[in-house]
């Protein structure tokens, strides 16, 4: 036996939670596909699978969001931007794609074979008529090639998350800070985004993405299962590759950066180090998890990288219980189905007499309060009901706790 | 005072002005002389008026404007407007009026003359040309008339469309103004008028240089035209007489294309062959599936298709188009020229001067009108801010609630207009209610959420985020989604206006004096009053604060509560001048923060230079792209991420023990 197995078993032995996932993933993944309409029993809408195989995009990008905030401490208020920019860079590829299909179609109507300067200001007109531009945009320069596209999904939130993530942490930004630097930095990029000149079709943003190339005789209810597939075996490659990074030592420094950065610098560890590759990574991750999100969403617009679609990513992430892989995944799933159900109008109001609670206008009050109460009263989130049922309580210390920032210090300790 | 002719008349329309002039004067109180009145003189033209041709209804109209009769510019207007009419039974003329059933009749001094049919009365309708001579006729009456209010309106209506033809009348009307500001008024009209429309070129330039470096919106719309230029190509050098502005050279003042373009707008080549047209052109001529032996599959790429294009045209089947060589050949043979459409040169080139001496002094102006928007905005973010200097900065609590706070201000003050309808009383009681409401709900906040998170700031961050979506859906569900108004007292509206460029609203400056307000009430506070002694000494060390006596619960308390009730007042402001809205906090949390941190934490004097940074680079930016107020935002925060990676304690740091961390 080479040591090679050896430390794969060893994973996932001390790892039970990832076998256990992996199991559940894929009977779920299974289920839906025996009740959808493309394979099976049609008891699931073609829409409700494309709800489903977005929220495990969602689930993708909280376990990043995890990584980042409850593993090592930074709470970026970034990562929807980076969700957003994955699903861009995918987006130009499926419109312009799209649209050559269509332009192709249309000048074979007319007579002579059309030239590729024809294709191309054809595809130009289609596509920027609506922001009154007809020409491409130095942007666009891949957008023909898949594979080039597929890359920048990579390169470029990969690219502006190493670069941002340089600056500040190269400049000891930290905390809240760091915080509100990855805020603004989410709020500069939708500014620029809404303008028309970006060169992304300014607050129309990019649509039809539902509509893959070359694949026009298929399906939506076959394309909803497969992006589903698709997403479901992202969430599961994700889910694997983080439980493996944070179960070794890499895992154990970037929690030791979260309790005590100071004392991991004078170790000897480059802090900065692994706090850039962190950031990088799960902006890559993130990413990822939106290229294949706003193919099933169909549309995407600056409005998606609004500050605050950040902040409903850490919302999930502390419902579900920060610091555990499982928890981001349950936090993401329960909260947007939840929301998706509430804002859709099939909760029942609640008639009180005077006044008639009406879920779509409260549902929002309902989250933000019981996001501060499970701030306040369970910091481990849904998460933690886990705990309760391994009976692994924390010991019972002295004073509150601190929460995963200050560390595994109760208040009095941490006082001094 | 009229001045002599100064040519021989050239036309009827010159004719009829200078008349027209002479006979004002004659008409003057007291020199009014007895003439044909209104009522003879369309009697006698009956025939003319019925039918009105615009070269020979003009001696008919000059007779009634001159006539001196009171009621000729009733007549006159009426006429113009289709309310003049011929009873055909009788031949009289009447003012008439649509009714119920036919037309109302009065006779033309005004008088009731009943009803007609409407078969019995033949409404004249003159045409646009004679409508154009009855309004310059009316000119003269409007701009003399008794009423100043009149007079205002007609030199108004001048200047927004002038026109040659007005230039007389106003000249005549000049010396009966008594009214001493319509008389400047008038004269200055004049001085537009007569540089741009005046015969002579010496009385143009005097009137242009009369001006100086006067920054009238309307003297340099007046300038403008005169110095409007046309491309024009010439076969030979360009010909002496014309007024040129300068020679334009193909390939570096304008790109070839243009070049060719102009001429071939102007008939002096062939056009070049469009895409489409070669195109059609193609398609025109298959035959057997090719076009001239190129198979029409292969003519799939722009060097097939002008080889098949240019295989025709050897043919004679297609009309020879310009080649690039030829284009080249005709840009080379030809000169262009960038030639002023107004034929004087000393008019132009005096134009071109005192434009260029308006355009320095607009440009000092802007600068000036610039700064003072800068100091608003800085002032607008100054007081978004600092209620959060005071709970982030001393206190060091991330409240991400703040922007809600400024709305919970802002729907205040609404609420309050509701019930006080008298504007500036409301406002008056709105500022201390704010206050209050929002003071007592930050306190509320402080002692349920934020008491039980001082350890752990980020956490502070996530739940006061929790508290802020709750209380903004809480203000949609109350207020709905539409912008609600808060109506800023009379006496705030307008602005001070010091010329044509610089102004500034009242509100602002009343914004200004609020935070002016607000950073000495701050600075009092903070270093004068037992409170502010008690915040810092809890901020800086609260265990030695509490063991001097201090209750350090009750210090936090009142200094967040302090915080919240200034964002309160911070939100009636703002809600002055800005729509009200449930996301109106949204708009100013991340700037606020920006504020703050970019000015450097703890410190009022940062909080200010923070603001006074920020709201100088977003005017500047903007000033730079004066359409995009979206990349002027971008940029600002791209700048200020920069900014901290350099400073990242801010402008003003603390130094020292009070530094913290």
């Amino acid at each position: 036996m080479t040591r090679q197995t050896f430390v794969e078993r060893s994973f996932l032995a001390r790892n039970p939670s990832v076998l256990w996932f992996i199991l559940i993933l894929a009977v779920f993944t299974l289920g839906v596909t025996v009740l959808s309409e493309a394979y099976g029993l049609a008891f699931i809408s073609t829409s409700f699978v494309k709800t489903l195989g977005k929220t495990l995009c969602l689930c993708l990008v909280a376990l990043a969001m995890d990584l980042i905030w409850g593993y090592a401490g930074i709470l970026s208020l970034g990562h929807m931007a980076f969700f957003a920019l994955g699903g861009y860079m995918l987006g130009m590829w499926l419109m312009y794609a799209r649209t050559e299909e269509i332009v192709v179609a249309a000048l074979a109507q007319g007579g002579l074979p059309a030239t590729p300067e024809e294709i191309s200001q054809g595809i130009a007109v289609q596509i920027f008529g609506v922001v009154g531009a007809s020409e491409f945009p130095p942007i666009w320069y891949f957008a023909h090639s898949f594979w080039a596209q597929m890359a920048l999904v990579v390169l470029v939130p990969g690219g502006l998350a190493l670069a941002f993530g340089w600056l500040a942490f190269r400049s000891r930004v930290t905390g809240v800070y760091l915080s509100i630097l990855t805020q603004a930095m989410t709020l500069a990029l939708a500014l620029y985004l809404f303008q028309n000149d970006s060169g992304l079709r300014g607050n129309n943003g990019l649509s039809g993405l539902q509509n893959l190339p070359g694949l026009g005789d298929v399906s939506q209810d076959d394309l909803s299962i497969w992006f589903f597939w698709a997403s479901a075996l992202a969430l599961g490659l994700g889910y694997v590759l983080l439980a493996w990074l944070v179960s070794g030592k890499f895992g154990s420094v970037i929690r030791a950066i979260r309790d005590d950065e100071q004392r991991v610098r004078f170790l000897g560890y480059s802090v900065e180090g692994y706090k850039l590759f962190v950031f990088t990574l799960t902006a890559v991750i993130a990413a990822i998890a939106g290229a294949l999100y706003y193919p099933q969403a169909g549309i995407i617009n600056p409005a998606e990288l609004a500050p605050i679609a950040s902040i409903y990513l850490a919302v999930w992430v502390a419902i579900g219980g920060r610091g555990r892989l499982y928890g981001a995944v349950i936090g993401a799933a329960f909260v947007s189905l939840l929301s998706s159900w509430f804002t859709g109008g099939r909760a029942p109001s609640i008639p009180l007499g005077f006044y008639t609670i009406n879920w779509v206008d409260w549902w929002l009050v309902l989250l933000g309060l019981s996001f501060v109460a499970v701030t306040l009263f369970a910091p481990k989130g849904i998460g933690g009901l886990f705990d309760l049922w391994q009976g692994r309580m924390a010991p019972d210390r002295k004073g509150a706790q601190l929460g995963p920032e200050d560390g595994s210090l109760q208040e009095k300790e941490a006082l001094k | 005072m009229i001045r002599p002719p100064l040519f021989l008349p050239q036309g009827v329309m010159r004719q009829i002005l200078l008349s027209l002039a002479t006979a004002l004067l004659l008409a003057l109180p007291g020199l009014a002389q007895a003439q044909a009145t209104a009522t003879d003189i369309l009697n006698e033209n009956r025939a003319l008026i019925e039918k009105p041709t615009r070269a020979k209804i003009a001696p008919v109209i000059e007779a009634l404007a001159t006539s001196g009769d009171p009621v000729a510019a009733t007549v006159l207007a009426a006429w113009a407007e289709k309310g003049l009419g011929l009873r055909k039974a009788d031949g009289a003329f009447f003012l008439i009026e649509a009714g119920a059933d036919g037309w109302i009749l009065r006779d033309l001094s005004g008088t009731d003359a009943g009803t007609a049919a409407r078969a019995d009365v033949v409404e004249l309708r003159p045409n646009a040309g004679v409508r154009g001579l009855i309004a310059t006729a009316l000119v003269q009456f409007t701009l003399s008339d008794p009423d100043p209010a009149r007079r205002a309106d007609a030199l108004t209506s001048i200047a927004r469309d002038p026109e040659e033809a007005h230039l007389e009348p106003l000249r005549a009307s000049l010396a009966t103004e008594t009214d001493p500001a319509l008389r400047a008024q008038k004269e200055r009209l004049e001085r537009l008028l007569t540089l741009r429309f005046d015969p002579d070129s010496a009385a143009r330039v005097a009137a242009i240089q009369g001006f100086g470096a006067d920054l009238g919106l309307d003297l340099r719309g007046a300038l403008n035209p005169l110095l409007a230029t046309s491309r024009i190509a010439y076969a030979g050098d360009v010909p002496e007489g014309v007024n040129l502005a300068r020679n334009i050279v193909p390939g570096t003042d304008l790109s070839e294309v243009e070049a060719y373009d102009l001429l071939v707008a102007a008939g002096m080549a062939p056009a070049r062959l469009t895409v489409e047209e070669a195109r059609a052109a193609l398609l025109a001529n298959i035959t057997d599936g090719a076009v001239a032996g190129i198979p029409v599959a292969e003519l799939g790429t722009q060097a097939a298709r002008d080889r098949a294009y240019t295989a025709l045209e050897v043919a004679g089947a297609v009309p020879a188009a310009a080649t690039d060589a030829e284009v080249a050949a005709a840009i080379a043979a030809h000169r262009f020229a960038e030639v002023y459409e107004e034929p004087d040169p000393l008019v132009t080139s005096a134009a071109r001067t005192a434009l260029d001496a308006i355009t320095v002094k607009v440009g000092a102006m802007q600068a000036a009108d610039l700064a003072l928007d800068a100091i608003s905005l800085a002032s607008i973010y100054f007081l978004a801010a600092i209620g959060l200097a005071i709970t982030f900065g001393v206190m060091r609590v991330i409240n991400m609630a703040h922007g809600e706070f400024i709305m919970m201000g802002a729907y205040t003050g609404y609420v309050v207009q509701l019930f006080v309808t008298n504007y500036t009383l409301s406002i008056l009681i709105a500022l201390p209610l704010a206050f209050a409401v929002t003071f007592a709900a930050g306190v509320a906040m402080e002692r349920l959420v934020i008491r039980h998170l001082y350890k752990r700031p980020l956490e502070t961050l996530l739940a006061t985020f929790g508290i802020s979506i709750a209380l903004q859906q809480i203000a949609k569900n109350i207020f709905g989604t539409q912008a609600r108004p808060l109506t800023a007292p009379g006496w705030l509206d307008g602005a001070l206006t010091f010329n044509d460029v610089v102004s500034i609203s009242y509100i602002r400056i009343a914004i200004f004096v609020l935070a002016m307000v607000f950073l000495l009430f701050f600075l009092w506070l903070m270093k004068r009053t037992r409170l502010g002694l008690e915040v810092r000494a809890v901020t800086q060390n609260p265990s030695m604060a509490a063991s001097m006596g201090i209750n350090p619960d009750r210090i936090n308390m009142l200094t967040f509560g302090l915080g919240s009730g200034i964002a309160g007042i911070a939100g009636v402001a703002i809600g002055l001048f800005a729509k009200v809205t449930s996301e109106l906090g949204s708009d100013y949390i991340v700037q606020s923060f920006m504020t703050v941190v970019v000015g450097g934490v703890g410190n009022i004097w940062g909080t200010l230079a923070g603001a006074a940074l920020i709201g100088a680079l977003q005017k500047g930016i903007e000033w730079l792209n004066p359409s995009n107020t979206l990349a002027a935002q971008t940029y600002m925060i791209l700048f200020i991420i920069l900014f901290i990676q350099f400073r990242p304690r801010g402008i003003i740091a603390l130094k020292g023990r009070a530094a913290g961390d």
